[in-house]
């Protein structure tokens, strides 16, 4: 597979009131397998909606996305779920972690939604990957910031993804928490050699990647190597 | 992608589901457990009800026989004749006469007189069941001797004991024994017509019974495999219907009862029903509550490729097993409260009613209680369906509109059929069961509509110069994440109901009473010989009784309608013609030359007197009884027989009669000129002038003359409230369900709003507001929104209490405002003290320890 995500003349636009918000155009790129790549901008640069639309969040209004050689355009949202289940890890900047689970159990939610079994020793091998091997059995609310991203770390590599969608994932963080996390995800990146497409603000992450697309305007003013 | 087969996959998103289902149940428990509050009452009134209804059944089957105490009454209003006796000789089996009639009785120890219905019967009878008594002997001691049973309230009333005389008539009898139950008989009946019971033998000598007397003759018979079967009766019916014969068999009699309790249940049922259904509103309002804040945690799963029909099996799940649990636990309540209801209703039950738990009832219960309650929480448990994965990355992200979801609306379908559905199978009628929908509908729309309507003033007209606290708690009525409508729905519906059981028991009391009062007559003396009226009034002149009406009654009998004979008639089955009821009935009437104020002519002329005695006779019937039972017009010819003598009458005219006024009001009245001569009785009406002089009156009159009876209408206003307020009892026994569920309603709402409301309350105290501050904002909040929703109620009820007493009980409208005004003062205080408790648990952590919780 030459890339493992490709993104042809895709726009999107959202109806406000009467008249029609074009927040991307005419977008298009390649991400070859293994790959780091960032996407910055400045704030309503159209970079969430982008990560979105790759992470099959979100249908397009025009052009199409491939993700790991499925066309997203012609599949439905269970479908796309399938893919997401299958192929795609999330790192979100509010964690995003399900509060009335415990830290074992969110990492157990998507090997448990593929049916596989084993969840558990999974999800205790990573979490002691991630530092949390005491922890297993806390609470969200029961945990810190950091601790709380580390358990999405885990979380987003338990199903082995293909590609990693991380959105601002240092951006609720303190610096030195935000330097932790970054480097186990970069590590954790490493070892299972998933593609890692990292939404921020921040361009010293953005410089740890391979690549880095820069968006103004809902339009890509630069593609390039980091 | 998956490798597993599509079986697999559904089995393993199944099995995904209910793991998640109890997981995520976890830390939100308590909030569901306000789900399964109104759950359990709602359905504690449906299996309280339905098992006493069945158990009704069950009793009335078990104990059919004693509905009679024999298995046959033959019964008439004049003695039984020679052709009758002929006709019952084909009956082979014991038999026991009865012979009732109405007379005053004396209690020589107190001086007290009272009008009784006294019983002569002859041995053998109740041949099924027995006569209920202190001491149990008595029943079947005072049959032997110069003894009587006296009903246990008469007795309480006089303050008289086992062993006490009672003079009735002439003679005077030893109380055998205090009676509590007689077989068939209903205890709150003895309240109106306190029976005593005394041996045939010993009735001629009380000379009571004279010519013209009004008798009801019966006689029980015990048959036993001889039982005429239901075929042979009815081929016996014309037969009976000519000698004036009317029979009761068993199975007749449990019918009746049957088919009475069977309306008394199913009444309550729907009472029952729609505590259940302002529960299921509860419901609703928790569930979306609940869902909104599984939105985020949706969106995640949605994310980590969770398909929508698991994540929405997930909550469904939880749903359907705290309905479960609801419905389960309602049914065990309702199955212990139970027992309560033939306590109550005791006293309107003919048999002993039992108080067994029904199996049947608790299925229907949790069946009912579970159906509607997933059907209401499904309609925002829809929003599931529309959550997009994208609100992990936007929480903006809306899940879309449900008006657009043809879902939604066929679950507004199932819910209105739901409900159609149980009301058919309790009223068996379309149309009645469509209006009670209709009426459940309106009601919920106009509650509806106020909350809408004073959040559209409140922000048409919001006070911009009041007060900072002012204009935040009225702001909080209808800004978003409000809890108006929800409140007034549910507060204003539970308010409704118990206002309007209020509102018609005060004006049924009120209606009572207004007979009390002023210059209105209180005191009917009826069955008076004419030749003893002239003392009797002059006894009256003695106490100062004024003589308010002097009215003669005439007893006659129907013989022939429209030149068609009685037995003619009787034949006849088509529709046309008078029933049986009209055709046998005793007619009493009376002859005067005026049309007097309780009554108004509506159709035809009013002749007042016969000059000639060749002229035509033109009578006035009531225009109900004329149309429906009748089944005349003006100029049809009836003729009726008064001791012996034929009389040819015209329908002159239709009356309008009110007759709930305290008058002598007939159906059929005569002019002037025809009766006079005819064997009658008066009817004095008097007022009395104090309860002292009303008692030496009645006890010179039973004295005097022992066959005249007196009607204190002060007594029966006494024994008329009291028995409106056993109605009433049983009445706010379904009060109380729908009172709970509402307050329960009320502290779901209050305690949802607290994860609606929080956020800004600890906004607003990072921002510097103080304390209290924060508190009167709630609080002015909770008044507003307690009084909208009460007073909504409070309208709703004068609305519906005006249609009940206007439509239904015909009675005046003067409902008591005080209840209201109480309930109202209640309602605010209750919704205040829920809202200040629960804030309260808030204020006393720091904002900073309430944020990061992000509640």
């Amino acid at each position: 597979m030459d890339s493992i995500l490709r993104v042809e003349n895709l726009s999107k636009s959202y109806l406000s009131g009467d008249s029609s918000l074009t927040v991307l155009k005419n977008i298009q790129f390649d991400v070859a397998p293994g790959s780091k790549m960032a996407i910055v901008g400045p704030s309503g640069s159209g970079k969430t909606t982008l990560l979105g639309l790759c992470a099959g969040l979100d249908k397009a209004s025009t052009g199409d996305i491939q993700l790991h050689g499925s066309s997203l355009a012609s599949l439905n949202e269970d479908q796309r779920a399938a893919i997401r289940n299958e192929y795609v890890g999330f790192i979100f900047q509010n964690f995003q972690l399900i509060p009335t689970l415990t830290a074992l159990e969110n990492v157990m939610v998507p090997l448990e939604l593929q049916g596989k079994s084993g969840a558990e020793e999974v999800a205790q091998e990573l979490l002691t990957r991630v530092g949390l091997g005491d922890r297993y059995h806390h609470y969200p609310s029961q945990l810190s910031g950091g601790e709380q991203q580390r358990v999405a770390l885990a979380r987003a590599f338990s199903n082995r993804p293909r590609i990693l969608f991380a959105d601002e994932p240092t951006g609720n963080l303190d610096e030195e928490t935000s330097a932790q996390v970054e480097e186990l995800m970069f590590e954790l990146n490493q070892e299972a050699g998933t593609t890692l497409i990292i939404v921020t603000h921040d361009p010293e992450l953005a410089e740890k990647t391979d690549r880095i697309i820069r968006l103004k305007g809902g339009e890509i003013v630069s593609d390039s190597a980091a | 992608m998956s490798d597993l087969s599509p079986q697999q996959n559904k089995r393993n998103s199944l099995a995904w589901a209910f793991k998640m289902a109890y997981r995520d149940s976890r830390r939100s428990r308590s909030r569901l457990i306000l789900f399964t509050g109104s759950i359990i009452l709602g359905v504690a009134a449906l299996v309280a009800i339905n098992t006493f209804g069945d158990n009704l059944r069950k009793d009335i089957d078990e104990q059919s026989k004693e509905l009679l105490g024999a298995d046959l009454v033959v019964q008439s209003n004049q003695a039984f004749t020679d052709s009758a006796n002929i006709l019952m000789e084909d009956f082979e089996g014991p038999s026991s006469d009865e012979y009732a009639f109405s007379s005053m009785v004396l209690f020589p120890k107190t001086g007290d007189t009272r009008a009784v219905q006294v019983r002569a019967i002859e041995k053998g009878f109740p041949f099924f069941g027995k006569f209920e008594t202190v001491p149990e002997s008595a029943g079947l001691e005072f049959r032997d001797q110069k003894k009587a049973l006296v009903d246990q309230t008469l007795m309480m009333q006089y303050n008289a004991k086992v062993g006490d005389s009672i003079k009735i008539g002439n003679v005077v009898f030893e109380i055998a024994g205090k009676l509590l139950q007689v077989p068939g008989q209903v205890q709150m009946m003895s309240m109106v017509y306190a029976p005593v019971y005394i041996p045939m033998q010993y009735l001629d000598k009380t000379s009571l019974i004279k010519k013209g007397s009004r008798v009801t003759y019966k006689r029980y018979f015990s048959l036993g495999e001889n039982t005429p079967s239901e075929e042979a009766l009815e081929e016996m019916r014309p037969r009976f219907r000519e000698l004036r014969l009317r029979y009761d068999t068993v199975e007749e009699r449990r019918d009746d009862f049957g088919d009475a309790f069977e309306g008394l249940t199913r009444f309550l049922n729907l009472v029952a029903f729609a505590a259940l259904l302002l529960g299921c509103v509860g419901v609703a309002n928790s569930v979306h509550v609940y869902i909104k804040d599984k939105l985020s945690t949706v969106a995640i799963l949605r994310c980590l490729g969770a398909e929508g029909g698991s994540t929405f099996s997930m909550y469904l799940i939880q749903i359907l097993f705290m309905g479960l649990v609801g419905s389960l636990l309602g049914a065990l309540l309702g199955s212990g409260l139970q027992v309560i209801l033939p306590m109550i209703l005791r006293e309107f039950l003919p048999i002993s009613a039992s108080s067994d738990i029904s199996l049947p009832a608790m299925g229907e219960g949790i069946a009912v209680g579970m159906g509607i309650a997933v059907l209401f929480a499904l309609l925002p448990l829809l929003a599931i369906r529309r959550v997009s994965p994208l609100m992990t990355l936007r929480a903006s992200s809306n899940t879309g509109s449900g008006s657009r979801d043809i879902w939604n609306w066929l679950v507004v379908l199932g819910i209105g059929l739901f409900i159609w559905g149980f009301a058919y199978l309790q009223i068996g009628e379309i149309q009645e069961s469509l209006v009670f929908v209709g009426a459940m509908a309106l009601g919920f729309l106009i509650l509806a509509g106020a909350a809408y309507g004073v959040m559209f003033l409140l922000k048409r007209f919001f006070p911009r110069n009041w007060s900072f606290v002012f204009r935040q708690s009225i702001a909080n009525l209808f800004r978003p994440n409000n809890q108006t409508l929800i409140m007034v729905v549910a507060i204003g519906m539970g308010t409704a109901l118990i206002t309007t059981l209020f509102f018609m028991q005060g004006m049924l009391v009120k209606n009572i009473a207004l007979s009390d009062q002023g210059q209105r007559p209180d005191m009917v003396v009826y069955d008076a010989a004419p030749e003893d009226v002239p003392e009797i009034t002059k006894l009256m002149d003695t106490y100062d009784f004024p003589v308010v009406q002097d009215v003669p009654l005439v007893t006659m009998q129907l013989v022939e309608w429209k030149g068609r004979s009685r037995r003619e008639l009787l034949k006849d089955t088509t529709r046309s013609v008078p029933r049986g009821g009209t055709l046998n009935r005793e007619y009493r009437v009376t002859f005067r030359d005026s049309i007097i104020d309780s009554e108004e002519v509506v159709k035809g002329k009013w002749i007042g007197e016969i000059k000639n005695p060749e002229d035509s006779i033109f009578i006035s019937v009531e225009e109900g009884f004329a149309q429906r039972s009748l089944k005349v017009d003006i100029g049809d010819e009836v003729v009726f027989d008064v001791s012996g003598l034929k009389l040819k009458t015209y329908i002159g005219s239709f009356r309008k009669v009110d007759f709930q006024r305290v008058q002598t009001n007939f159906i059929v009245l005569f002019p002037k000129g025809v009766l006079e001569e005819a064997p009658q009785f008066r009817v004095l009406i008097t007022k009395t002038n104090s309860n002292e002089n009303s008692a030496k009156f009645q006890r010179a009159l039973a004295e005097n003359y022992p066959d005249v009876s007196v009607i204190d209408l002060a007594l029966i206003l006494k024994v008329g409230k009291e028995i409106l307020e056993k109605v009433s009892f049983v009445i706010q026994f379904m009060g109380f369900f729908s009172i709970s569920i509402g307050l329960l309603v009320l502290i779901g709402s209050v305690i949802n709003s607290k994860y609606q409301r929080i956020r800004e309350s600890v906004l607003l105290r990072t921002l510097g507001g103080s304390r209290r501050k924060i508190l009167m904002i709630n609080a002015w909040e909770y008044i507003f929104l307690g009084f909208l929703a009460a007073i909504t109620g409070i309208l709703l009820a004068l609305a519906a209490s005006w249609a009940l007493a206007e439509f239904s009980f015909e009675i005046e409208y003067a409902p008591d405002l005080a209840p209201a005004i109480a309930i109202l003062i209640g309602i605010i205080v209750l919704t205040v003290g829920i809202g200040m408790l629960n804030i309260q648990g808030i204020m006393g952590k720091s904002p900073l320890e309430v944020l990061r919780k992000e509640i």
